[in-house]
């Protein structure tokens, strides 16, 4: 909402001093958003003025017309001689009264007018079109003024260009302050001054109906005006004052009769709309939509209605969407004179669905949506029908058509003391009282006040909605801060913690974190060669996406990791590491169609809570890493290192030691993993995720350079942390002995591994494979895997024979189930 | 050797003469003081203090004095071995030293060389955000509370006084899961959470919420589709605004430093009645650049303050909703965006920068904010 300072200014005495940016402060203060003051005009300097066109030369010999002109300013030149000015404009004539700026002035945007020769004359200045002036989009021509207009008058004051324009962002529970007179009351009792309520006119006496009218739908529409004018003159032009106002105000003037309409919304929150009364045929009837009606609206959009749609009907049909938009049959066109104008007071959630439904989103709904005062019809139609007479030549036809529906008046009960309690403050029943009959309520009782709300704050229906009132009255800025009593809390949970320490180990290991969106495309699951009936291609969709590529929500951390890694390669930084630890999106099978929609006015049983969570998918945590390039680089130390399939692996591991897990890896295949370079992670028998290479036709169909790797696990299947058992730490000496075993070379190493390990029994200390070797000395088909053996015992020093039995059994365990034979031997 | 013997016989013992000592022990001394290197002192060390030096020969002559002479002569023997003894040592330090150096030299690299050899990582300065503006809460007793972020709309609206078609909810442009009509949507805030607390933990409740939230903004320079918030919620007996501003300040003070002021005003949240904007004075300028004539500051656009978040107290509608009896429970909510915080403490211009996952825009954070 734009409200123009002089516009508040008829409503409220404000101090003279005051300007939009001290009145922004004291509005914002009281609870309205000022987003920003525009000072309109401020830069302009006079000389402005009026002047009288006296003879209009055209030059030739110009690509367009140019004209040489003289006009009379008065004594603005200091001479009283014409002005001789150039100007493109054609749309005037001698005689015309216009608007010049003399030489010195400035125009609005800083634009310094001075006499200067052009076209082969000297122009002292220039005659103005509204655009240049800043109250209006109009360059077409110059703004020629009413014939009476006084020459020699300062243009400045009498056009009103230099104004403060408030701009708020009214919020959902004030529209009330979609008006000036909204705004100018707040204003009011902010500089606690005398507030002039602008619907506050004399109605004359009713004199029987205007065109008839019935409310069909008491719950669509619970209050119907209707009053007519007559003869209105189709030609009758809008005053300037009031183009200036709608401009200022952001609305483009169209033509008298739609402007005042648009103006006394403006000024009073009412949304009107005018019929040409020729096009109407019949009783108007206020009813929902029913079965297969249609509606071409202002907008020339030909509408399918909705039985829930709120119309204006007559005999013929439809004629206008409630509070949203009007009919094109039944608009006011450029010859109407007679006119049924309508003020009404619709139902706030019905004009909601409509214009949600119908996509048609018009000041007139927005207004209806936010609450419009019940009060209003009356008065508004009645500013409206003596506007058109006044300034449009119409006569008001005696009488005004009122249907109307019984409303129960809203009371809410409230404790005096209530506002004290939730501020935190001592106000006090007399403060209470005096700042609620400030807001317009009517209060009643001594500890326990009765508050009728006024017609204008519909949003007024709890006691904190009161207490709020008298706080912000009050000032928010008296409120005082009280320590914060400190709670019990028992820190993080165990899953928050290792969530922390999952993300800094991975970030020490060299991998950045990236935050990546969840949406995901179809494209995405093939480009992951994920097979037809992968469960992972069983996704949510969304009815809205932001785009209608990336409908899905993802089931995977992988697509936006990968992209964001091909980012990074394509930037220039082929070796990179990239981790990310969020959610997944998996919707139960069993789900239920719609989640239930519970009722608020009590809490949810246990049964009740249940069908909500039952209707969620299922949204675990899972962690995933992808790398490329070289995990080190070659530099000045020697040659570099590729990321390799075991890095990704690697990286599995030190996210399951943060669990204190020891992971074993498995060979798999599984997308989108080289199916030759792939390993399953399980934590004891548990499957926790996948780890590898990545397959050539992902790495080709995300441009990431080959052989490119990836980890994902999820993360709860690694269970909650252990709590680590303090180890032994034994002060005898080591015995070390090496072992080098032959094995097919189908068997994985850690077979192997596994069978020394259980072979070695208790005194092993440590195993580590140093060297694995394939070539001739082995043989075809087999491979040598070298191991590290660190013996120790703890209670004494290990003999050679200890040792070397337990090396004996070790390597007898790794023959036995792994057919491992001992090199050389 | 000569046999002790009882006689006074000046020729055996001239080498214990006096002047024929100084002359063997300068002999040493100058011996050494040549000696170039270690293995010359070596040499030196044989040929003047070893076995067979003048010096260990005339020691041996002692016997050959009469007794009424010896104490002297051994003086004087101790006297020039202690000298060369000495001497050595400073020798063999001094020579060791040089050796050391020398050869520290000779291994001496060049430490501007470039090691980028290990890869580095960092955390996601959103994530490190969330964590630390989250500690803040906890340091005052608060727990970290989580919800899905598929949510039903009743956690997500219904439950926090959101009506059905009111402005309030559509203003949200919320992400709808499957279709309008499943009740599922990308929660558009972390506030269900608030419900959630309240349902399943015991009174009072103290919780902090650092969460992913959705809503239909195109991506731009200053919006983000998905985007995080992060809010504290108490729930208590006779909580006042005075306890919602005490949250704030305490929380402001663990984020941005003491003696920073805030300021409320007045606001609109369908889940809190009274509701507010805080601003908080700019923890750069600390409000100096709002002065006529300041420098401008950066940070606050010289305006001195800085929007922080909304807040307000517990909307009762929403307690009746959990169960929880208005007349005797109040509650505050204070909630902030960690896009916009990250922003403005820390200078990130463009929310691309965030959403990206380019590296040179993260590295530089490390792993706690």
């Amino acid at each position: 909402m734009r409200a123009p300072l002089s516009w508040l200014r008829e409503y409220v005495e404000l101090p003279a001093g005051v300007d939009g940016r001290a009145l922004a402060a004291e509005l914002i203060a009281a609870g309205l958003e000022v987003e920003t003051v525009e000072r309109a005009g401020a830069d302009i300097t006079g000389p402005l003025v009026v002047g009288e066109v006296l003879a209009v030369e055209e030059l030739a010999g110009f690509k367009k017309p140019i004209r040489y002109c003289q006009v009379d300013v008065g004594k603005a030149n200091g001479t009283g001689d014409p002005q001789n000015i150039v100007c493109g404009a054609t749309n005037f004539a001698a005689g015309d009264r216009v608007v010049v700026i003399l030489p010195g002035g400035v125009l609005p945007g800083g634009f310094r007018i001075g006499a200067r020769k052009t076209y082969g004359k000297v122009s002292e200045g220039m005659i103005c079109s509204v655009a240049e002036l800043g109250i209006g989009d109009d360059h077409g021509g110059i703004l020629v003024l009413p014939p009476d207009t006084p020459v020699g008058a300062d243009a400045i004051e009498l056009l009103g260009l230099r104004d403060d324009v408030l701009d708020i962002a009214v919020t959902p529970d004030r529209g009330y302050a979609l008006s000036i007179r909204g705004i100018a009351r707040e204003a009011a009792t902010a500089y606690g001054v005398p507030f002039k309520d602008p619907a506050d006119v004399d109605l004359p006496p009713e004199t029987g109906a205007a065109y008839p009218a019935s409310i069909g739908d008491p719950t669509a529409c619970d209050r119907f005006v209707l009053r007519e004018v007559r003869g209105f003159d189709p030609d009758a032009q809008t005053p300037m004052w009031m183009r200036v106002r709608l401009h200022r105000a952001g609305m483009r003037p169209v033509s008298l009769a739609v402007d005042v309409t648009n103006y006394l919304m403006l000024e009073l929150g009412q949304p009107l709309h005018a019929f040409d009364r020729g096009a109407l045929t019949g009783p108007i009837v206020v009813r929902r939509a029913a079965p297969g009606e249609k509606l071409e609206t202002l907008d020339h959009v030909k509408r399918s209605l909705h039985p829930e749609d709120i119309l204006i009907t007559d005999e013929s049909g439809p004629i206008s969407m409630a509070g949203t938009m009007g009919g094109l049959a039944t608009e006011i066109g450029e010859r109407s004179s007679d006119m049924v104008i309508e003020a009404a007071h619709f139902d706030d959630i019905g004009t909601a669905r409509m214009s949600r439904r119908h996509r048609l989103h018009s000041e007139a709904s927005y207004r209806f949506e936010r609450g419009v005062d019940r009060e209003l019809p009356l008065y508004a139609s009645y500013r409206a029908a003596r506007m058109l007479a006044e300034l449009g030549g119409a006569e008001v036809v005696p009488g005004v058509t009122h249907a109307e529906a019984p409303v129960e008046p809203v009371t809410v009960t409230m404790a005096a003391g209530h506002p004290d309690r939730v501020a935190g403050v001592t106000y006090g029943r007399d403060v209470v009282v005096r700042r609620l009959e400030q807001v317009g309520c009517t209060v009643e009782g001594d500890a326990s006040l009765t508050v009728t709300p006024p017609s204008w704050r519909p949003d007024l229906t709890d006691p904190n909605d009161l207490a709020e009132e008298v706080i912000r009255l009050e000032g928010y800025e008296d409120i005082p801060a009280r320590a914060p009593r400190p709670a019990a809390g028992t820190g993080l949970t165990v899953q928050q913690r290792l969530r922390r320490r999952v993300g800094r180990a991975l970030a020490g290991a060299g991998y950045v974190e990236a935050l990546t969106f969840p949406f995901v495309a179809e494209k995405d699951l093939d480009g992951l060669q994920f097979p037809a009936d992968d469960a992972r291609r069983r996704t949510l969709r969304l009815a809205n996406p932001m785009s209608e590529q990336e409908p899905l929500l993802r089931t995977t951390l992988l697509p936006g990791l990968l992209k964001a890694l091909a980012l990074n390669v394509g930037r220039g930084f082929g070796d990179t590491g990239l981790f990310e630890v969020g959610v997944v999106f998996r919707p139960r099978p069993d789900a239920p169609e719609r989640a239930p929609r519970l009722a608020v006015d009590r809490g949810p049983t246990a049964e009740e809570l249940a069908g909500l969570e039952a209707a969620l998918p299922d949204q675990p945590y899972r962690v995933g890493v992808v790398l490329s390039g070289d995990r080190e680089p070659s530099g000045w130390w020697g040659e570099g290192r590729p990321a390799l399939w075991a890095d990704a692996i690697e990286a599995a591991r030190t996210v399951a030691r943060e669990v204190g897990v020891e992971l074993t890896a498995g060979a798999d295949q599984h997308a989108p993993w080289h199916p030759g370079r792939c390993a399953a992670l399980y934590a004891g028998d548990t499957l926790v995720g996948h780890a590898g290479e990545l397959h050539p036709r992902v790495t080709k169909a995300y441009g990431l350079p080959e052989r490119s790797c990836a980890m994902e696990l999820e993360l709860r299947r690694l269970g909650d942390p252990v709590t680590v058992s303090a180890p032994h730490v034994s002060s005898y000496p080591v015995a070390t002995q090496d072992v080098a075993l032959t094995v097919d070379s189908s068997v994985p190493a850690a077979e192997v591994e596994s069978a020394l390990r259980d072979g070695a029994g208790e005194l092993l200390e440590a195993i580590r494979l140093f060297d694995v070797y394939t070539g001739e000395q082995v043989g075809e088909g087999r491979k040598s895997l070298a191991y590290s053996l660190r013996f120790r015992a703890s209670d004494r020093t290990l003999t050679a024979e200890e040792a070397s039995q337990a090396r004996a059994a070790a390597v007898a365990s790794a023959s036995d189930r792994t057919g491992a034979v001992l090199r050389g031997a | 050797m000569s046999a002790p013997n009882k006689s006074y016989d000046p020729v055996e013992v001239s080498a214990l003469q006096p002047e024929e000592l100084d002359r063997v022990r300068d002999a040493a001394l100058a011996a050494i003081a040549a000696a170039a290197d270690l293995d010359a002192l070596k040499q030196v060390r044989l040929a003047h203090a070893g076995d067979r030096s003048p010096l260990a020969l005339a020691n041996r002559e002692i016997g050959a004095l009469p007794p009424a002479a010896r104490a002297d002569a051994g003086k004087r023997i101790g006297a020039a071995r202690g000298a060369v003894s000495t001497a050595l040592k400073e020798r063999q330090a001094a020579l060791e030293e040089e050796r050391d150096q020398r050869v520290l030299v000779e291994e001496t690299v060049d430490v501007t060389l470039p090691w980028d050899r290990a890869p580095r990582g960092a955390r996601h300065p959103l994530t490190t955000m969330q964590e630390r503006m989250a500690d803040v809460f906890v340091s005052m007793g608060f727990e970290v509370a989580e919800g899905p972020e598929v949510e039903a709309e009743w956690f997500n609206f219904d439950a926090l006084n959101f009506k059905p078609d009111h402005p309030a909810r559509t203003m949200q442009d919320t992400f709808f899961v499957g279709s309008e009509e499943t009740g599922l949507v990308l929660r558009t805030h972390t506030s269900p959470v608030q419900i959630r607390a309240l349902l399943s933990r015991e009174l009072p409740v103290y919780v902090v919420v650092p969460g992913r939230t959705f809503r239909t903004d195109e991506l731009d320079a200053t919006h983000s589709p998905v985007f995080h918030q992060l809010e504290g919620l108490a729930v208590d007996e006779g909580l006042t605004m005075a306890d919602l501003r005490g949250g704030i300040d305490a929380f402001v003070t663990g984020m941005f430093g003491a003696g920073l002021k805030t300021r409320f005003r007045p606001s609109y949240f369908p889940f809190t009645e009274p509701s507010a904007e805080v601003d908080m004075q700019c923890f750069v300028c600390r409000g100096a650049s709002a002065e006529p004539g300041a420098d401008p500051c950066r940070t606050c656009s010289s305006e001195g303050w800085i929007e922080l978040g909304g807040c307000g107290m517990v909307n009762p509608r929403v307690l009746v909703a959990c169960d929880i009896d208005p007349d005797r429970y109040s509650g505050w909510a204070f909630g902030l965006g960690v896009e916009r915080t990250l922003m403005f403490r820390h200078g990130v211009e463009d929310m691309y920068d965030m959403v990206e996952g380019d590296v040179r825009f993260t590295l530089p954070f490390g792993t706690e904010i």
